[in-house]
């Protein structure tokens, strides 16, 4: 189903909250240097999805996985018991829902990620500073106020902030949990614009509520229903001729 | 809609209202009887002690003639203890409370802990005093110090910094956590970069809170044995020579301002009931003062965070 080089390769994943088995045997190929969404009513697991490709999961307790999602090229088992989170979000970043920049100054927000891993040199900072924001279209609004806190920034400034940050990491894979979910049109359409435009660089996987959206910026859509996929396919595929009732029935709004 | 009905709302309308009113009034009436309280005590105080409050008052020692007794060795004692107090109670407490709100797993033994933490701010202070002159005093030989005495009150506030620095920490929202984790950051960098930084004015609010309790506090103190009378400065914490910070001072013996009030107030002569006022004034104004740098911190804070 997946003619592009194999980012990461999910395996049987199961997934459970304590005793609720939120996912069920999910087989998925994300492809390199694409945008994959996640299409599917609310409950139906996509988040919950997202979330265990940086083992987010992992932050609360009693919850556990099973099954496999091998990052390419070394083949790492994410979700491995033996593998450590932190190593996994080194390497893949996320975007949240809402924009949540830290307290602290822009400059501050996007450097961060290069503090945690050690980076220390101003000027090796300023760098990466001005090539993320850059790299999120925002370093012409940003440039000349810095080290304004970030909170005077708007929702979509702010929403593009937390890209600059999770680019900042130089990750291989990029999580995008609804990003523009609380923005306006405006604002939204920029995100996408950036989507499109990041994923030259990086393996982008999205879960958005608008189908709009996943047709808009998505190359392969997958489509979840109750914690399973239903279908996973080419982006056109799935909302022009998909050869399943429910995902036809949820792309048409019968249902979701 | 006819007239009569009408009329019928509107008159029903002011009955309601009458109860706003009245509300009001009992609500004004209650708020007056606490401020009023305070007020009247504090003008009389003031009103009292005015005679003595002047700059000869904090740098006299005690003495037997009312008009030359001071509150030197009260004042610095009381400074002294506090800064002991401030010390051990709040890396202990924000250490205790991080540790509960980011560390341990929510289970029945954290919940006991949590239940206990909350109760221990209800112990009689006195309860306190019992437990630091067999620990401090004896077991631990520390003797009738400055450093007993700050440990005393230390635990006093323990449960009071720690109850304030947990709901300043739950403050913190998970999604400011989440966005750490999710660059890759450990518990502990998340916690001295983001938690810690961003729940400080609460802490800190909670913590002026806590020590403007200790300063009141008059029974522990006793029991572990404070003087009443004393004439003598505690050693200075600096030194002519190297290293010129000295810590001798822990042990030397102190009173503090509450019980230098006591004693005056249990003097027969009159004269030294103005000296229990003036002292009183300004120990009330140490504690407002303390409330102040509480508020501002507070609103210096919230007015940089907003989530």
């Amino acid at each position: 189903m997946v003619d592009e080089k194999i980012k990461a390769e999910v395996r049987n994943l199961n997934f459970y909250y304590g005793s609720v088995k939120a996912l069920k045997d999910i087989n998925l190929n994300i492809a390199e240097k694409k945008v994959t969404a996640l299409i599917g009513p609310s409950g139906c697991g996509k988040t919950t999805y997202l979330r265990c490709f940086n083992r987010m999961h992992d932050l609360y307790p009693n919850n556990r996985y099973e099954g496999e999602i091998i990052l390419h090229p070394d083949g790492l088992n994410i979700t491995g018991p033996d593998i450590d989170p932190i190593e996994v979000r080194m390497r893949i970043s996320m975007v949240f829902q809402r924009p949540n920049p830290f307290p602290k100054s822009i400059y501050e927000n996007v450097a961060y990620g290069p503090r945690v891993r050690g980076i220390r040199k101003r000027s090796e900072l300023d760098e990466r500073v001005e090539k993320s924001l850059r790299g999120a279209a925002l370093w012409e609004e940003a440039k000349d106020r810095l080290h304004d806190l970030a909170f005077n920034l708007s929702g979509g400034q702010q929403q593009r902030l937390c890209i600059a940050r999770a680019l900042a990491t130089d990750p291989e894979m990029l999580l995008f949990d609804e990003p523009t979910s609380a923005l306006d049109p405006i604002a939204t359409a920029k995100i996408e614009e950036l989507i499109l435009e990041l994923k030259k660089e990086v393996t982008i996987l999205i879960v958005t509520h608008n189908m709009q959206q996943a047709a808009r910026v998505s190359d392969y859509t997958a489509f979840m229903y109750i914690g399973e996929l239903i279908e996973f396919d080419k982006t056109e595929k799935v909302f022009t001729v998909p050869s399943h009732k429910l995902t036809e029935d949820y792309i048409t709004g019968r249902f979701g | 809609m006819p007239e009569q009905s009408i009329e019928h709302i509107r008159s029903m309308i002011a009955r309601h209202k009458l109860w706003d009113h009245i509300f009001a009034i009992v609500g004004i009436l209650s708020l007056m009887v606490g401020i009023l309280t305070l007020l009247a005590l504090f003008t009389e105080l003031a009103i009292e002690g005015a005679p003595r409050i002047g700059w000869k008052l904090f740098t006299s020692f005690p003495s037997r003639h009312p008009e030359e007794a001071g509150i030197l060795s009260a004042w610095v004692g009381t400074t002294l203890i506090m800064l002991v107090t401030a010390a051990s109670a709040v890396p202990l407490g924000v250490a205790s409370a991080v540790y509960l709100e980011e560390y341990a797993r929510k289970n029945w033994l954290t919940a006991i802990i949590e239940i206990n933490v909350t109760n221990l701010a209800g112990v009689p202070s006195i309860v306190y005093g019992l437990l630091a002159l067999g620990l401090f005093v004896y077991k631990l030989d520390f003797g009738q110090s400055i450093l007993s005495a700050g440990l005393t009150l230390a635990l006093l506030i323990l449960p009071i910094v720690i109850v304030s620095a947990r709901e300043a920490i739950r403050a913190v929202p998970g999604s400011i956590r989440e966005a750490a984790y999710a660059l890759g950051a450990t518990k502990w960098q998340t916690v001295r970069d983001h938690v810690l930084p961003y729940s400080l004015g609460g802490i800190l609010t909670g913590t002026i809170m806590g020590l403007s309790r200790a300063i009141g506090e008059t029974a522990p103190i006793i029991t572990i044995g404070a003087l009443t009378f004393i004439a003598f400065l505690p050693q200075s914490p600096f030194s002519a020579d190297f290293p010129f910070v000295s810590f001798k001072w822990l042990m030397d013996p102190f009173t503090v301002m509450p019980i230098q009030m006591f004693n005056w107030t249990s003097r027969p002569e009159a004269a030294f009931q103005h000296n229990a006022a003036a002292a009183g004034v300004i120990l009330l104004v140490m504690t407002l003062i303390m409330n102040g740098i509480a508020i501002y911190i507070r609103y210096r804070f919230r007015k940089r965070i907003k989530w």
